[in-house]
């Protein structure tokens, strides 16, 4: 549906331009949830601008609905008003000096499509009710909360019925309550309408439970496209691994890997350790990544079976959050990050025993660690 | 950011002629034209000899000579340096001292006089120049011959007719732009620096001195070279009052070489680009330390509150030197213009004349034929120029703003750079201009309309500017995305979104297109006359008491035009996003 090959955008700064995206390619598949995730800077909302045709890219193709909208070779560059794309800016972009019903209707009454007044005003309340805001019609722009701006953001970005409905980070500037109900809201919306989506965003929870598809971008390129699980559970290089959740980096050398099985055995500060990895080979430097809630903590020391690792350590510090502990485990030197439940006794200064299954050490050869490719 | 960011709606359509492109285009060219090409001509016209029928015009240095190399030479630099110094340093005396008290002191009916300072600012000069030689000539000045019959004696106690007069009267007249001007100076300070200066154990004035006045100055500077450049380009005063007194200044030099038969166009341009080097230099001086002054953390855009100190009963002592001040500014002139319309033939104030008060005047002034045609010249000369200039500049503007056109910068200073031109040079190089180029527009209300527009171009930018900056460029992204076209999104979103700015810089150029006298008197001609130009041929026909009439009923409509302002403002105000 869409697809993007090599995209490389320039964007301007002081002193002479910036490479803001590098030889970026991705397919997102018709009707699904894509998303763009990374730290500020990364080039994500660039790439998204680009889609939109409100950056004008250096290289590369855009395709999207089997029609070329950008293309450095065949000299194609199509303004951003004749693409049909819906978009959601992060300010949201609600004109303040006009109504909500005006806002949403704008993109029907624009344009190439010349609509009747009777079908402008049923496509828009058809659309103002799907996000709720039916009964605030006449209501000034500026009387809404930052909730119902960002409905009415929506409303207008699906107004005009788009190919593609593009979200730059649309729930950074609602408070965490609101953020946990807009992002229901906005899956319930995508699913039911089908739209095919690309989303930006910085915060991986949204884009874990929001998405079909994830690519991470680091430092303008994409580092890993995958499915949420994929993303969280295997991660391809140290970046991933640190960006998505939280976890345990540990720096490691493989002492022995078996290419069929994916299991091997690598030297740690923690001692020796069965991980799971691909491609490694005797010697080769590695970073482990292990999930503080695949850090199991014991007062006792538990059954164990083959593959399991199993170590000894004190804890340092203990933090309750409620649902969760997190605790702070020295085992040896190294300072371990874990995640039990409130009923782990186990106070500061105590034993503990901890237990990590070999499935849930991820071994990142340390070649793509950082740099990617 | 929202300066360095892309438009690619304006990248986008680089292959293709679009209609964009044509307005832009035409905007552009218009600016280019209005701001360059009088001046070229003008810088021309001052290397040559006066075309006769007899001999045509050839390439000379005597005008620069006669100009700046004669005896006259430093009598006019001198006069002009001193009338605009001493004016200036006046006016920001009397406006800084009012700002002050204004803005730290809980002086009593405080608010009205914030609202009232606009008033004087409206009211043309040659009014205001006239209501004082009323108030203060040697021979019929009302202050001479009230301090005469005081004191028994019969000398001129004040003579408005010497440097010290047009001093006085164009300082006073224009201090209130110093009040404005530091007004906003002293309220973009925080207050915590005054504060801390305060809980050190200074007291009130050491305060003012140490802190609040040394914080100011480079606003001050700033302030002190716009009131310079406002003084030395100033026509109405130097010509009414240096005049008869025989003390030229390069306004009324440039003027008297113009009107002289034969006219002498050359000396007057060589006159005109010297002090238009001046001026320039002033403006230049000026942006630049505008720019600077963020060093000073002074002006940070922030809106602070700012700090009130309660003065007990003084109060009412500065509340009372305000009223002082504006019984001077304001009162005193407007009520001896009244009076003098009131009467048959001019006359001072006395038991006898005030047996012949009647409206004469009026019924003379609506019955002369030209003064009918002068109001529908003012008015549709303020109108149309200040509606093509909003127009104009909110294009000009969205470039500079909006886009990363190359030269859009350049764009900026040129559209800008008649805030440098005085009045009188502007209105000379039109008319060497259009008198060269037979374009058909000479001796007609087009060659008024042009100067009108290019003098007031930067009045219409300013405000467009600071609205347009502060809207997100995503409000125009969106409107991109939802299928807009250019025009559309500029006609729907983009004008709506800054009529605040649009229509305080259309109220703003209106005021001062009705009140324009310098740059008028060398364009019109009969049948183009503007109330303005009425006026001053009233005052050269010596018909004082039409002329007074005049004067009444048009303060008396500005000052309205200004409460109508101040109200729109704060109602426009409210939906600026």
């Amino acid at each position: 549906m869409l697809s993007v090959r090599s995209l490389h955008v320039d964007y301007p700064a002081e002193g002479g331009a910036v490479n803001a995206v590098r030889d970026v390619s991705f397919d997102v598949a018709r009707g699904t949830f894509f998303t763009l995730l990374g730290p500020s800077g990364c080039g994500k909302t660039t790439t998204l601008r680009a889609i939109a045709g409100l950056e004008r890219p250096r290289r590369g193709e855009i395709e999207a609905d089997g029609r070329i909208v950008y293309s450095a070779g065949k000299d194609i560059f199509l303004a951003p008003n004749r693409r049909n794309f819906g978009m959601v800016f992060q300010s949201y972009a609600i004109w303040p000096h006009m109504n909500v019903f005006k806002n949403a209707a704008f993109p029907l009454e624009v344009g190439r499509r010349r609509l009747g007044r009777k079908e402008v005003e049923a496509k828009t309340m058809r659309v103002l009710a799907a996000v709720g805001l039916d009964d605030l019609a006449d209501r000034a722009a500026t009387k809404l909360s930052g909730g119902q701006q960002q409905r009415l953001a929506l409303a207008r970005a699906l107004a005009m019925e788009p190919t593609l409905l593009l979200l730059d980070e649309p729930l950074s500037n609602l408070d965490a309550k609101l953020r946990e109900r807009m992002r229901f809201e906005l899956t319930r919306l995508q699913r039911e309408l089908g739209v095919t989506t690309v989303y930006v965003t910085h915060d991986q929870s949204e884009a874990l439970a929001l998405s079909h598809a994830i690519a991470v971008m680091n430092e303008g390129r994409i580092v890993q496209i995958g499915s949420p699980a994929d993303i969280y559970q295997r991660p391809r290089d140290r970046f991933v691994a640190d960006f998505i959740g939280s976890t345990n980096l540990l720096d490691a050398t493989v002492i022995a890997a078996d290419a069929q099985t994916g299991r091997c055995r690598i030297a740690t500060a923690l001692g020796e350790l069965h991980a799971r990895g691909n491609g490694l080979s005797r010697d080769e430097a590695v970073v482990l990544s292990i999930r503080p809630e695949d850090v199991e903590l014991f007062d006792e020391p538990p059954a164990c079976a083959d593959g399991d690792n199993l170590c000894c350590g004190t804890v340092d510090a203990k933090v309750f959050l409620g649902d969760y502990l997190d605790f702070q485990v020295k085992v040896g030197e190294r300072l371990l990050l874990a995640r039990a439940h409130p009923s782990l006794r186990a106070a500061p200064g105590a034993p503990v025993h901890v237990r990590i299954k070999a499935d849930k050490c991820i071994a990142i050869s340390d070649r793509r660690a950082g740099s990617p490719e | 950011m929202t300066i360095i960011a892309t438009t690619a709606i304006f990248d986008s359509t680089r292959q293709r002629l679009e209609p964009q492109w044509i307005v832009i285009g035409v905007c552009i060219a218009l600016v280019v034209w209005l701001a360059l090409v009088p001046l070229a001509f003008l810088l021309w016209q001052s290397f040559l000899t006066p075309q006769t029928a007899a001999e045509p015009a050839r390439f000379t240095l005597e005008n620069y000579a006669a100009a700046y190399a004669s005896g006259e030479t430093a009598r006019l630099l001198g006069n002009s340096l001193t009338f605009a110094v001493g004016a200036a340093a006046l006016s920001f005396v009397l406006g800084t001292a009012f700002a002050w008290i204004n803005e730290r002191t809980n002086t009593a009916f405080k608010s009205l006089f914030l609202a009232l300072a606009l008033v004087p600012l409206v009211i043309p000069s040659v009014l205001f120049t006239v209501a004082w030689i009323f108030l203060a000539s040697p021979k019929i000045g009302i202050v001479n011959l009230v301090l005469q019959s005081w004191t028994g004696s019969d000398a001129a106690f004040v003579d408005i007719y010497s440097l010290g007069g047009m001093i006085w009267v164009d300082g006073l007249h224009y201090s209130p732009m110093a009040f404005l001007l530091m007004t906003a100076a002293f309220r973009s300070m925080d207050p915590a620096l005054e504060e801390a200066a305060l809980m050190s154990g200074a007291g009130l004035l050491q305060v003012a001195r140490r802190i609040t006045f040394r914080l100011a100055w480079p606003a001050a500077v700033a302030a002190l070279l716009i009131l310079f450049v406002r003084a030395i380009e100033s026509f109405e005063v130097p010509a009414l009052l240096g005049l008869p007194a025989g003390i030229e200044v390069y306004t009324s030099a440039i003027y008297q070489a113009v009107n002289k038969y034969p006219s002498e166009v050359g000396l007057a341009s060589a006159y005109a680009v010297v002090l238009l080097l001046i001026t320039a230099l002033c403006v230049y001086t000026q942006s630049r330390l505008s720019r600077h002054d963020t060093r000073f953390a002074t002006v940070t855009g922030k809106g602070f509150r700012s700090r009130r100190v309660d003065i007990g009963r003084w109060r009412y002592l500065t509340a009372a030197l305000f009223v002082l001040y504006f019984a001077v500014l304001v009162l005193l002139p407007f009520l001896v213009l009244l009076w003098s319309s009131l009467q048959k033939f001019y006359s001072v104030p006395s038991r006898a004349a005030l047996a012949t008060v009647g409206l004469d005047a009026y019924r003379n002034l609506l019955d002369h034929p030209g003064f009918a045609a002068s109001v529908l010249n003012s008015a549709l000369l303020s109108l149309g120029s200040a509606t093509f200039v909003m127009l104009v500049t909110s294009v000009i503007c969205w470039i500079v703003v909006r886009t990363r056109m190359p030269g859009r910068l350049l764009l900026d200073s040129l559209t800008s750079l008649p805030l440098a031109i005085p009045g009188l040079v502007l209105g000379l190089a039109v008319m060497v201009c259009y008198l060269k180029l037979d374009v058909g527009v000479y001796d007609t209300l087009w060659i008024m309309f042009i100067a009108y527009v290019t003098r007031f171009m930067p009045y219409g930018l300013r405000p467009t500017t600071t609205s347009m900056l502060q809207i997100h460029k995503e409000l125009e992204e969106s409107a991109a995305m939802s299928g807009a076209s250019w025009a559309t999104t500029f006609r729907r979103i983009v004008l709506p979104l800054i009529k605040p700015g649009l229509i305080a810089g259309w109220i703003y150029v209106v005021i001062v297109a009705v009140r324009e006298l310098s740059s008028s008197i060398l364009l019109y001609s009969p049948g183009t006359e503007v109330i303005s130009i009425t006026i001053w041929e009233l005052w050269q026909n010596g018909q004082y008491v039409e002329l007074s009439a005049a004067g009444v009923m048009l303060m008396s409509v500005l000052f309205c035009l200004v409460m109508l302002a101040q109200v729109a403002g704060r109602k426009f105000a409210i939906i600026e996003p």
